[in-house]
C-alpha cells in the first residue's frame, strides 16, 4: 500500500491542464506554411511530393493536407519554400479547407455554421465513438488510444470509445480502406443508431495516402456518407483529434 | 548445401544462385531445417512468364549465413508440400498457392492466408473462410471480429470451446490488406517506397524503413556512414522501450490492474515525444531514409536523451517492480498462453515470442547488423513460455535497450556532425538483395530482385507476425477463454504487417 502511494506522489500531475494551448516539443510536422519565394518553380516541387498532395492553382502553390503524408520531404528539398509549424489544430469538417495556399500564414479553418444542429444538441456534452481500422498501420489507432491515456485524458470532455458501435454515437475510420474490410465497415456503420457522425482520422483515411492508387482498396463507404470531421496527420496527433472533436462538439 | 551463403545484408548476382530441380529443392530444405539453427526467413517466388522461380532462405544462426536456394516450376504445378515434413514452412506455401495458384498435394493446412487482391482463385472470398469444425455435444464456437471491443487492426478470431475452455483457435487475417509489395513495384519514387516501408507496419516504422533502406543501400552498392549507423540503432532500441512499455501497460489494463496500466501508458509519452523531438514524429515516421540521416542526432538531443531516460528509469523501475508483486497480476500472467519450447520451433516462432519460450531467435546477436555487433548484444530469454515470461523478457529489453541507448547516444555526442546530403542511388541490374532486421517484435525480412534494366522486379516482406500468429493460436488452447485478451496482448502481433 505505501508503495502504491509512493508510486503516486512520483507520478504527481501527468495531465496536460489545457489540450486548447498546449506546445508539442520539439519539431512537429503540424500546419505547413508555403512562402512566396520564387527560387524554384513549382512544378519541380510538386514533382518531390510522394502523394501529389502538392499542386499549383492559379500560379500559387497549394498542398492538400488530406493528401499529405507529412514525410518533410517537400520542406527539405526546399526549405525556403515550404515550412511545417508547431500547430496542430488542424481539424475541419469541410474538405476543401484543408488546402493550405502560398503566402497564406492562417489557421486551418473549422465552420461552426456547417455542423449539422442535431451534432451540437445531442454530443455537446457526451460523445461515444466507434473505432474502425479499415487496413490502418496500426500507427494512428495508437495515436487514438493515446488520448484516452492519463497526458491528454480525453474522458474529462466526454469523449470517449467505445465496444460496441451500438453504444456509438458515431464512427472514426483510420486506414485506405481495403476491399476486405469494406463490408465490415458498413455493417459497422449500419449498426449504429442515428444521428451519428463519420470521422476520417488521418491522412490515409482522408485521401488514401500512400495507398491512394491501390486495387485492394474499396472506398466506396465515403461515396455514401458525409464526412463530419476530417483529423489530417500520418498519424493525426492526439491534440489533433482532442481539439477537432472539441470543435465538432461545439466546445470550443 | 546446394545454396548461396552470404551475411545478411548482401546484394549477389541472380545468376549466382543455384538453381534446383524442385525434388532436391524440396531436399535440401527438408535436410536443413532438420538442424536446430537453421530457419526459413523467407521463401516466395518471382513470377515469369509462364513459370515461377522459388526463391528460399533459410538462415544458420549459428554461422550467421544466410543460405539462398532457389527452383523453377511451371505456373499451377502440383507439388510435394515441404510442410508435410516441416511445419514451419506452411504460411509460406499457404501464401504461394494464394498468390501464384501453386499446389502443394499434401500440405496439412492448406487455407487462405490474407485474400491478396491478385489471388490466383478469385472464388476464394472474405465471407467463406473455411473454418476448422469439431462435433461434439459439449462444444461450442465462438465468434469475434474482424472489428474487436478496442481500438485495435481487425482480423477474426474463431474459437471451439469446451465450457469456458478453448479447446481450439483460427486465425482468419487478410482484412488488412493493402498491396504493399506491388505497390513497391509500381511506385518508383524513392521516398514512395520508403513511405511504403514504414507503413507496412506502423508500430514497427524504425524497424520496417530499416530493412527497406538497408536492403535499398545494399542493391545501389552503398555505404551509409557509420555516425548514420548509430543512429539508425539508437533509432530501433527507442522504438523497442516505447512499444514494450506501451504493452506493459496493456497487459496490466488487461487483469484491472490500473495503477499500472495508467502509469506505463504515460511512460510511454516521454520516449516517442522524443522520437518527435528528432525527427518529427512520435512513431518515428521520416527518421529512416535510404543512403543518409534526414535528422541529424545533435549533440543537444544527446543531452536530452539522457535526460529524458534518466527520469523514465526511476519511475519504470519502480513501476515494473511493484506491478510484478502483485498477487493479482501475477495470478493471471503465470501459467497462461503457454507456448512450449518444442512448439516455437516447430511454428518456426522469431523474435520476442520465441525467447519468451526458451528460443533465442534475434537477428541482433545471429546476423548482427548496423552497430549491433559493437555493442555485442545478447538476447534475453526465459523459459516458460507464458504470458509471465512475454512480460519479462520486455521488462528486461526495456533495460537493455536504455543502456544501448545511453551508450549510442554518448558515442554520437563525441562524433563530428556530417552535412546530410543524399548519395546519386542506382539499383545494380539482376540483383538479388536480402536484409533482416530484429524489431521490436521479431525478424523482419525483406527482400528485392533487380531486372536487367536494375528496376525492381520483384519485392518481398515478411513481418514477424507472419510466423507468431500460429504461436497465439497454440497458446491459448487449454486456457479459459476469457484470457484470450491478455494471451493476444502478450504477443502483440501486427495485422497489417501480417496482411501486407
Ligand atoms: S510533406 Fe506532404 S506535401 Fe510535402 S512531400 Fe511529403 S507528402 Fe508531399
Amino acid at each position: 500500500m505505501l508503495d502504491t502511494l509512493k508510486i503516486l506522489l512520483h507520478q504527481g500531475k501527468q495531465y496536460i491542464p489545457d489540450v486548447t494551448k498546449a506546445k508539442v516539443p520539439g519539431i512537429f510536422r503540424g500546419r505547413p506554411v508555403i512562402s512566396e519565394d520564387k527560387s524554384a518553380d513549382n512544378q519541380s516541387i510538386c514533382d518531390v511530393c510522394p502523394t501529389h498532395a502538392l499542386f499549383e492553382k492559379e500560379g500559387k502553390l497549394q498542398l492538400d493536407l488530406g493528401r499529405c503524408a507529412f514525410c518533410g520531404e517537400c520542406e527539405r528539398c526546399f526549405p525556403n519554400k515550404i515550412h511545417f509549424t508547431q500547430d496542430y489544430k488542424l481539424a475541419t469538417n469541410k474538405r476543401e479547407n484543408l488546402i493550405v495556399t502560398e503566402g497564406e500564414d492562417k489557421p486551418i479553418v473549422f465552420d461552426k455554421s456547417a455542423v449539422r444542429p442535431e451534432i451540437k444538441k445531442l454530443f455537446g456534452k457526451s460523445l461515444k465513438l466507434r473505432q474502425v481500422s479499415a487496413a490502418g498501420d496500426n500507427s494512428g489507432e495508437w495515436e487514438l488510444g493515446a488520448t484516452g491515456n492519463v497526458n491528454f485524458d480525453m474522458g474529462r470532455f466526454g469523449f470517449e470509445f467505445v465496444a460496441s458501435p451500438r453504444h456509438a454515437d458515431g464512427v472514426v475510420i483510420t486506414g485506405p480502406i481495403s476491399e476486405n474490410m469494406a463490408r465490415a465497415l458498413d455493417i459497422c456503420y449500419e449498426a449504429t443508431p442515428d444521428p451519428k457522425i463519420v470521422v476520417l482520422a488521418g491522412t490515409d483515411a482522408i485521401s488514401g495516402g500512400i495507398f491512394a492508387d491501390s486495387p485492394a482498396l474499396d472506398r466506396h463507404f465515403l461515396d455514401e456518407h458525409d464526412t463530419d470531421l476530417y483529423l489530417p496527420g500520418n498519424p493525426a496527433h492526439p491534440l489533433t483529434i482532442i481539439n477537432g472533436l472539441l470543435a465538432l462538439s461545439g466546445r470550443k | 548445401m546446394k545454396a548461396l551463403s552470404v551475411k545478411n545484408g548482401a546484394c549477389v548476382a541472380l545468376i549466382d544462385i543455384p538453381l534446383l530441380s524442385y525434388d532436391d529443392f524440396y531436399a535440401e530444405i527438408v535436410e536443413a531445417l532438420s538442424d536446430i539453427n537453421l530457419h526459413c526467413v523467407n521463401y516466395f517466388a518471382y513470377p515469369q512468364s509462364d513459370s515461377l522461380r522459388l526463391y528460399a532462405c533459410l538462415a544458420d544462426d549459428a554461422q550467421g549465413d544466410i543460405h539462398i536456394l532457389s527452383c523453377e516450376v511451371k505456373k499451377e504445378a502440383q507439388l510435394p508440400a515441404i510442410s508435410a515434413k516441416v511445419h514451419a514452412m506452411e504460411r509460406f506455401e499457404r501464401e504461394l498457392n494464394e498468390n501464384h495458384g501453386l499446389r502443394f498435394l499434401d500440405h496439412p493446412w492448406m487455407k487462405p492466408v490474407r485474400y491478396a487482391h491478385d489471388r490466383a482463385d478469385k472464388t476464394q472470398v472474405m465471407d467463406n473462410y473455411p473454418f476448422y469444425s469439431i462435433k461434439g455435444e459439449n462444444l461450442h464456437e465462438v465468434g469475434v471480429g474482424p472489428i474487436h471491443a478496442g481500438i485495435i487492426e481487425p482480423g477474426h478470431f474463431r474459437f471451439i470451446c469446451d465450457g469456458e475452455k478453448v479447446l481450439h483457435l483460427e486465425i482468419h487475417l487478410g482484412y488488412q490488406h493493402r498491396d504493399v509489395e506491388k505497390l513497391m513495384l509500381q511506385k518508383d519514387k524513392l521516398i514512395q517506397r520508403s513511405l511504403l516501408a514504414e507503413s507496412t507496419a506502423g508500430d514497427t516504422a524504425v524497424g520496417h524503413g530499416t530493412a527497406f533502406a538497408m536492403l535499398w543501400e545494399s542493391l545501389c552498392g552503398v555505404e551509409v556512414s557509420k555516425r548514420t549507423q548509430l543512429e539508425r540503432t539508437l533509432a530501433a532500441e527507442i522504438e523497442r522501450i516505447a512499444i514494450h512499455t506501451g504493452d506493459l501497460s496493456a497487459l496490466c489494463g488487461d487483469v484491472a490492474y490500473q495503477l499500472g496500466n495508467a502509469v506505463f501508458g504515460r511512460l510511454r509519452t516521454p520516449i516517442i515525444n522524443f522520437m518527435q523531438e528528432w525527427c518529427g514524429n512520435r512513431l518515428g515516421k521520416g527518421c529512416i531514409r535510404p543512403g543518409h540521416s534526414p535528422y541529424v542526432f545533435t549533440p543537444a538531443l544527446a543531452d536530452r536523451l539522457q535526460v529524458v531516460l534518466q527520469a523514465y528509469e526511476r519511475d519504470y523501475l519502480e513501476m515494473i517492480a511493484k506491478t510484478l508483486t502483485m498477487p493479482s497480476v501475477l495470478a493471471r500472467f503465470e501459467r497462461t498462453g503457454v507456448l512450449s519450447r518444442e512448439q516455437a520451433v516447430e511454428i518456426g516462432a522469431v523474435g520476442m515470442a520465441a525467447r519468451a519460450s526458451e528460443l533465442a531467435r534475434d537477428i541482433r546477436s545471429s546476423h548482427p547488423y548496423l552497430a549491433y555487433p559493437l555493442l555485442h548484444h545478447e538476447s534475453i530469454t526465459r523459459r516458460h513460455g507464458d504470458v509471465y515470461s512475454r512480460t519479462q523478457i520486455r521488462r528486461y529489453e526495456i533495460v537493455q535497450s536504455m543502456t544501448y541507448a545511453r551508450q549510442l547516444a554518448q558515442q554520437l555526442k563525441n562524433m563530428p556532425l556530417e552535412d546530410n546530403a543524399r548519395p546519386e542511388m542506382k539499383p545494380q541490374a539482376n540483383c538479388f538483395s536480402i536484409m533482416l532486421t530484429e524489431g521490436w517484435r521479431g525478424e523482419i525480412c525483406h527482400c528485392a530482385i533487380t531486372d536487367a534494366e536494375g528496376k525492381l522486379a520483384c519485392y518481398k516482406i515478411k513481418d514477424p507476425s507472419f510466423h507468431n500468429w500460429m504461436a497465439l493460436a497454440l497458446a491459448v488452447r487449454g486456457n479459459e477463454i476469457s484470457d484470450f485478451p491478455i494471451c493476444n496482448k502478450s504477443f502483440n502481433l501486427s495485422y497489417c504487417g501480417h496482411d501486407l
